[in-house]
């Protein structure tokens, strides 16, 4: 699964950062039928995760109605140079993860 | 239903305009100056989606083919061991293709000629069409040309595979009986379901499409038209589609690349 990070390398001290964070994924609903009129089972995240130094700071549950390859944008306060970690979880428990360094002056 | 009866209404359209449904449609040509993308014709949403690199989903597949044209093959050699670190020497390559291998004398797309490379140059098999390591690829050499205006050669051994693609483009086709000209030379700018008919140009492909929900070569665009008009759509790689790419990459000339567009 390719995915995609954007976040500052730097930040000032309570500083609002934005983050942008895009996997690529099917999020098939399970309520289609292929062209022979087979069920196409269902296969989505249910879970993402974004901790930032160890701990969680934006977590959201996917349905099914939720696009393919789900984007996300979202804010944080710059606390403390640390790493950010961003975690997917299919509905199988299989997960995704990618790491982004930031750097606190 | 909803779909059916639409395009069946088209086909009267077309069909009272244009010409007696068993008539071959005269070859109308779009005027030089009025050659426009297709992303003039969408929504501002779609065009912001396709102006964002971050948020383009296209890039998902632009990343998977830079990481891949680095990857050393058994042989050692990577993509960028002989076309540069950046694709520096491939920077306007997609922009001129279909082109006419000199070794075979055959007329390849983009997809055919990384699969040549993969073969003779990394002792690889080829990549199946649609797949995401293919799409990939082509994703990441189709950027490189981003903006490069579309200029491909007809002369010599192309001229034949020009005139077969110009040929299906006018031949009528499928239960709803109408060649390409006629939705797209002679009725762009009408709307057909929830789109606005545009002039055909495939300057955006590979491209995402929101219907696709994924990215997509631009035979699998054509297999869509294909398809509309319910006429059996063609293999990928086939040489027609091969020469239908060519005629729309001539008609297209001087077009930007768009690649990796987004289409709804
Ligand atoms: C019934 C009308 C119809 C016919 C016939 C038709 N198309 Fe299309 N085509 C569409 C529609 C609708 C779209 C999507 C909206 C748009 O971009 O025009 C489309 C899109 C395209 C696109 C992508 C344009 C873009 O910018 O995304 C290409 C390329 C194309 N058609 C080529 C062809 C070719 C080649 C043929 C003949 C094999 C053909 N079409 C036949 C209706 C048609
Ligand atoms: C050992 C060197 C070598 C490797 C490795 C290689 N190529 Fe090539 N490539 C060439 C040569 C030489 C040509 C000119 C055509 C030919 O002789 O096959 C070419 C042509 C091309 C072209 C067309 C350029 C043009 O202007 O027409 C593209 C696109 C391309 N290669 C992409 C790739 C990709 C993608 C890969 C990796 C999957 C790759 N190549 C791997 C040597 C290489």
């Amino acid at each position: 699964m390719t995915i995609r990070i954007a976040a500052p390398d730097t930040a000032k001290k309570g500083e609002v950062i934005e983050i942008k964070a895009l996997i690529q994924h099917p999020m098939e609903t399970g309520y289609r039928s292929d062209s022979k009129g087979k069920e196409i089972p269902r296969d989505i995240i249910t879970e993402f995760e974004c901790s930032y130094d160890g701990e969680t700071v934006f977590a959201a549950n996917f349905f099914p109605a939720i696009a393919a390859n789900p984007f996300l944008t979202f804010y944080t306060k710059a606390t403390t140079s640390g790493t950010l970690e961003f975690t997917w979880t299919d509905q199988d428990g299989e997960s995704w993860s990618e790491t982004h360094d930031l750097t606190v002056e | 239903m909803m779909r059916a009866c639409l395009l069946a209404f088209l086909t009267v359209t077309a069909c009272t305009e244009a010409s007696a449904p068993d008539t071959t449609p005269e070859r109308t040509r779009l005027a030089p100056g009025e050659i426009r993308s297709g992303y003039t014709f969408l929504q501002p949403q779609t065009q912001a989606l396709q102006d964002d690199d971050f948020a383009n989903p296209g890039f998902l597949w632009v990343d998977r083919g830079d990481a891949l044209f680095h990857e050393a093959a058994a042989n050692g050699k990577s993509c960028a061991s002989c076309h540069g670190e950046e694709g520096e020497e491939l920077a306007s390559a997609a922009a001129h293709y279909p082109a006419i291998d000199e070794d075979s004398g055959e007329l390849v797309n983009i997809e055919g000629r990384i699969n040549l490379c993969r073969a003779r140059h990394q002792e690889r098999e080829p990549l199946d069409y649609e797949s995401d390591d293919l799409l990939g690829l082509t994703a990441y050499v189709a950027y490189l040309a981003r903006g490069v205006p579309m200029s491909v050669d007809i002369s010599g051994a192309a001229q034949s595979w020009y005139e077969k693609g110009e040929d299906y483009f006018y031949t009528r086709r499928g239960q709803f009986n109408l060649a390409c000209s006629q939705c797209h030379n002679e009725s762009w700018g009408k709307k057909l379901r929830g789109d606005t008919i545009s002039q055909g140009h495939g300057n955006a492909f590979p491209g995402y499409r929101l219907e696709w929900q994924s990215f997509g070569s631009l035979q699998r665009r054509l297999r869509d038209c294909d398809s509309g008009v319910r006429a059996e759509p063609l293999d990928y790689g086939s040489d027609t589609y091969k020469a239908v790419e060519l005629y729309l990459a001539k008609r297209a000339e001087g077009l930007a690349m768009e690649s990796p567009g987004v289409r709804r």
